[in-house]
């Protein structure tokens, strides 16, 4: 029996390595280029930013009180304006970026981890823990977050790690759900039927063949989360019940420019450009993910090489 | 015919060439293609999947993505214009209007969320042919038309109400709406059952007749080629390799391939002496099923209130070691519900199914383990049933990840590229996608899938419905084959007759979930009992121009 003639040309022999292949994809996609170069920047100021700059950061100066930026009498750490303490900005957001973005990422990641498996589990399984999961999603959505987080923090008392606690179950159900909704579609597509028929546990089946088409549709929203988590975090720290000073993460930064609008704009500006440039980076990079993950998409990322005419 | 033939074709497509662009070299779906169709005439394009036929009609209604299609070449002259440096705007005047589509799967391409008569309003609106009102009418027109029973009640359903042939009516009455010089049908009763195909075929004949469209259709169905063409081309790797009148084409093939195609008819008079049945059945039943019955409960109908259908009513049926039974029935007969229970993918209502003398439904989790491993299915649709994240590799070797003691890891890789072999494939197709292959390609895939835990029975649920004639022996071939090597047991659900008169020992005919007749292959096509199995062997089509001379026998007056 002769193999059937395909319209896809053989696969060539030399394939460059995964990382290399990732790379060559991402080259193609200008906006996620940039994006991912500056998310790289934005995680090496946050490593290294502390250790840097750590003291001009926290520096008083009542000389430079609200200073205005694009000046460069006062030496380029102002280059940015200063705060209503006289601090420089531009050392406070490459400083603030540790915190930040530990805390977010921190936030972002459990809530989708617990969300997404128990949306896995709650759209898999038809039992009675579907529906207490379920429940227990609803009364989180219903109840208000901020009180929820006003009465976890007052009673576990301000810390890094009950702020992240708090701000990953507040986020919670909206990973629950969304992934609950894809189960509930897949789980009737028929390569779940023929793994079934072919004996597949319920863990195979959920793991490997319904996860992987769940997946990039929880990191797209936890890419747009990624900006709620920042400021929900800053009005927690506003109330007195986050990071507290002298520790700042760029949401206290824009709630203590909120006052000063009108006489200074950018004391709330940068960091809130920041919030935003982050945001969409994480945006941008995921979308570029999804298209790389699903084969079918793939070919938009690659090199489409035309027949000679 | 000969006054048309010295006209100017109202369609002509001039040495067209279509790349599919990706990471590697680009891949030539249609190369250097050239074919013609006159007003009135029925051009059919022959061929196996993937080998180009409907890429070379979607460019023609500039359906294909450009990237990463990517039309190199060729000239689409519709009334001497090019369609190919037309703009969207232009494209859109003669889409619908002058060219029109009808396509396989209606279901996919009717919006579950309006009613067909809204669906059908709204070609006429979109081109400005009627207001609300007159289009309204206008549908009810069509659907009496298309032989739509009750239009006025039943314009207002939706596309779930209706049944599979009548949504392909209702797709033929949205293409036909505004009266196209050009009909395309992309494979129109590849999804349907004999019988409604017969209705579906003689439709479009009508149809064609009183309008005088050019129609084009797309097949890999020999009978319905040959029951419709006036002229056919051949189509095999992208390229035409034989056109010309249908009655040559059929009764004196010259290239190879065509002949090859012609002799993998599975009809004719000789059918019965070069079968591919099993010769010896042991007496040793691998499967019983007794009193099988599955209910399900209507809430509220669109006519009727509360009310259970019998999907499956009282079935019962024996396997024998080594032997072949057929399930014939159309659907809706329940015969893939049969095959959902035997591997507990539907809980049955009651009955009972013995494997080797265990009952299925009773089976604790270490034997279900054991039955999951020696029963195996391959299923109807070969798109929906492999994961598409999952690599060729990954889903030929899933049998060997469940249940861990058939295969050591190490030599996963060699027995995917022996299995791909097995079925007919290259092993170098194992890193790919399932989306990368054509409907054939896949379902070879899922055969040898099946094949990877080492089964005693396969259970097929329509697994080569969807195929092409000369793929569809090839792979019942492959199965005789393994049946005999192996040793396998096979239980065969299909809706098409003559495929099972090659391959099974016995068939069970099934209509509205009973078995209305069951016995040896020979003494169902010799002497079929039943109305209905009669009613089964009379709905294949005969060749257009028998027929014609048949008509003018009888001194009907020919078109």
């Amino acid at each position: 029996m002769s193999a059937i003639p395909s319209t896809i040309q053989a696969v060539s022999p030399a394939r460059p390595g995964r990382a290399r292949l990732l790379f060559c994809y991402l080259k193609r996609d200008r906006l996620a280029l940039a994006a991912a170069i500056f998310l790289v920047l934005l995680v090496l100021a946050a490593l290294l930013g502390p250790w840097l700059m750590g003291d001009a950061a926290t520096k008083l100066g009542l000389r430079h009180r609200n200073m205005a930026p694009f000046g460069l009498d006062a030496g380029w750490l102002y280059v940015l304006g200063a705060d209503t303490l006289g601090r420089p900005i531009l050392p406070r957001l490459v400083v603030g970026a540790s915190n930040t973005l530990g805390i977010a990422a921190a936030a972002v990641c459990a809530s989708m981890l617990a969300g997404g498996l128990l949306g896995l589990v709650a759209g898999y399984t038809e039992s009675w823990y579907s529906h207490v999961i379920q429940r227990g999603a609803d009364i989180i959505m219903s109840f208000p977050s901020l009180l929820l987080a006003l009465i976890v923090l007052y009673t576990l008392g301000p810390s890094v790690t009950n702020l992240v606690i708090v701000l990953a179950i507040t986020r919670m159900p909206v990973y629950l759900r969304t992934a609950r909704a894809e189960v509930l579609e897949l789980r009737e597509r028929m390569f779940v039927s023929a793994a079934r028929s072919m004996g597949a546990s319920s863990a195979r089946i959920v793991l490997r063949h319904i996860a992987p088409l769940v997946v990039p549709t929880l990191m797209t929203i936890s890419a747009i989360d990624f900006a709620t988590v920042i400021l929900a975090e800053s009005a927690l720290s506003f109330l007195g019940l986050g990071i507290q000073p002298p520790e700042f993460t760029w949401g206290a930064m824009v709630a203590n420019g909120r006052g000063y609008l009108a006489t200074a704009w950018w004391i709330a500006f940068w960091p809130g450009l920041a919030i935003m440039l982050t945001t969409l980076s994480l945006n941008i990079l995921s979308s570029w993910a999804r298209t790389v993950a699903d084969p079918q998409q793939r070919w938009r990322l690659q090199k489409l090489k035309k027949a000679a005419r | 015919m000969n006054t048309e033939a010295e006209k100017q074709p109202i369609l002509r497509i001039d040495g067209l060439t279509v790349d599919f662009l990706s990471d590697d070299e680009p891949a030539r779906a249609v190369d250097n293609v050239s074919f013609h169709v006159h007003a009135g005439e029925t051009l059919v394009i022959l061929g196996e999947s993937g080998s180009g036929k409907s890429v070379s009609t979607s460019t023609v209604m500039g359906l294909v993505d450009c990237p990463p299609g990517d039309i190199v070449q060729g000239r689409i002259l519709f009334q001497g214009q090019d369609l190919t440096r037309l703009d969207d705007e232009a494209r859109r005047r003669i889409n619908g209007c002058k060219i029109a589509m009808i396509f396989q799967d209606p279901l996919a391409y009717l919006n579950p969320v309006y009613t067909v008569g809204r669906q059908i309003a709204e070609v006429f609106q979109h081109h400005g042919a009627a207001d609300a009102r007159q289009a309204r009418a206008r549908a009810i027109e069509l659907l009496a038309r298309v032989g739509i029973r009750e239009p006025e009640l039943r314009v207002d359903f939706y596309p779930h109400q209706f049944s599979g042939g009548q949504r392909q009516r209702v797709m033929i009455a949205m293409a036909i709406a505004l009266e196209p010089d050009v009909l395309i049908a992309d494979e129109p009763t590849t999804a349907l059952d004999v019988s409604v195909q017969a209705q579906i075929l003689d439709l479009l004949r009508d149809l064609q007749r009183e309008r005088r469209m050019a129609l084009i259709m797309i097949t890999h169905d020999l009978e319905v080629a040959a029951s419709m063409a006036d002229r056919v081309i051949v189509m095999k790797s992208g390229k035409i390799v034989e056109a010309g009148d249908a009655r040559e084409v059929f009764t004196n093939p010259r290239h190879e391939y065509t002949r090859t195609l012609t002799s993998a008819l599975p009809h004719g008079d000789l059918a019965d002496a070069s079968n591919r049945r099993s010769g010896v059945v042991a007496q040793e039943p691998v499967l019983r099923v007794e009193h099988l019955v599955k209910e399900y409960r209507l809430r509220s109908g669109a006519f009727a209130g509360k009310r259970v259908l019998r999907a499956v009513d009282d079935v019962s049926f024996e396997v024998c070691r080594g032997e072949t039974v057929g399930i014939v029935g159309e659907s809706g007969s329940g015969k893939s519900s049969v095959a959902r229970m035997l591997l507990r993918l539907f809980e049955a209502t009651s009955g009972a199914a013995y494997y080797n003398g265990v009952n299925i439904f009773e089976m604790d989790e270490r034997q279900m383990r054991k039955f999951r491993r020696k029963v195996q299915m391959v299923f109807q649709d070969p798109f929906g049933s492999m994961n598409p994240r999952m690599t060729v590799q990954e889903i030929i070797s899933e049998p060997w990840a469940i249940h861990g003691d058939i295969l050591a890891k190490s030599r996963w890789r060699d027995r995917v590229a022996e299995l791909l072999e097995l079925v007919g494939m290259r092993p170098d197709h194992a890193p790919r996608y399932p989306h990368q292959f054509s409907g054939g390609q896949r379902q070879r895939i899922a055969i040898a899938r099946a094949l990877a835990s080492e089964p005693e029975l396969v259970v097929c649920d329509e697994a080569v419905s969807a195929l092409d004639v000369s793929i569809q022996a090839q792979v019942i071939d492959l199965l005789a084959d393994l049946r005999t090597r192996l040793g396998l047991s096979y239980v065969f659900i299909t809706h098409d007759l003559p495929i099972v008169r090659h391959f099974a020992d016995r068939i069970i005919v099934m209509q509205q979930g009973k078995i209305v007749e069951q016995g040896a292959t020979s003494a169902i096509f010799n002497q079929p009992a039943h109305a209905y199995t009669r009613s089964l062997l009379a709905a294949t089509p005969q060749p257009k121009w028998l027929r014609a001379g048949r008509e003018q026998a009888a001194g009907a007056v020919p078109a």
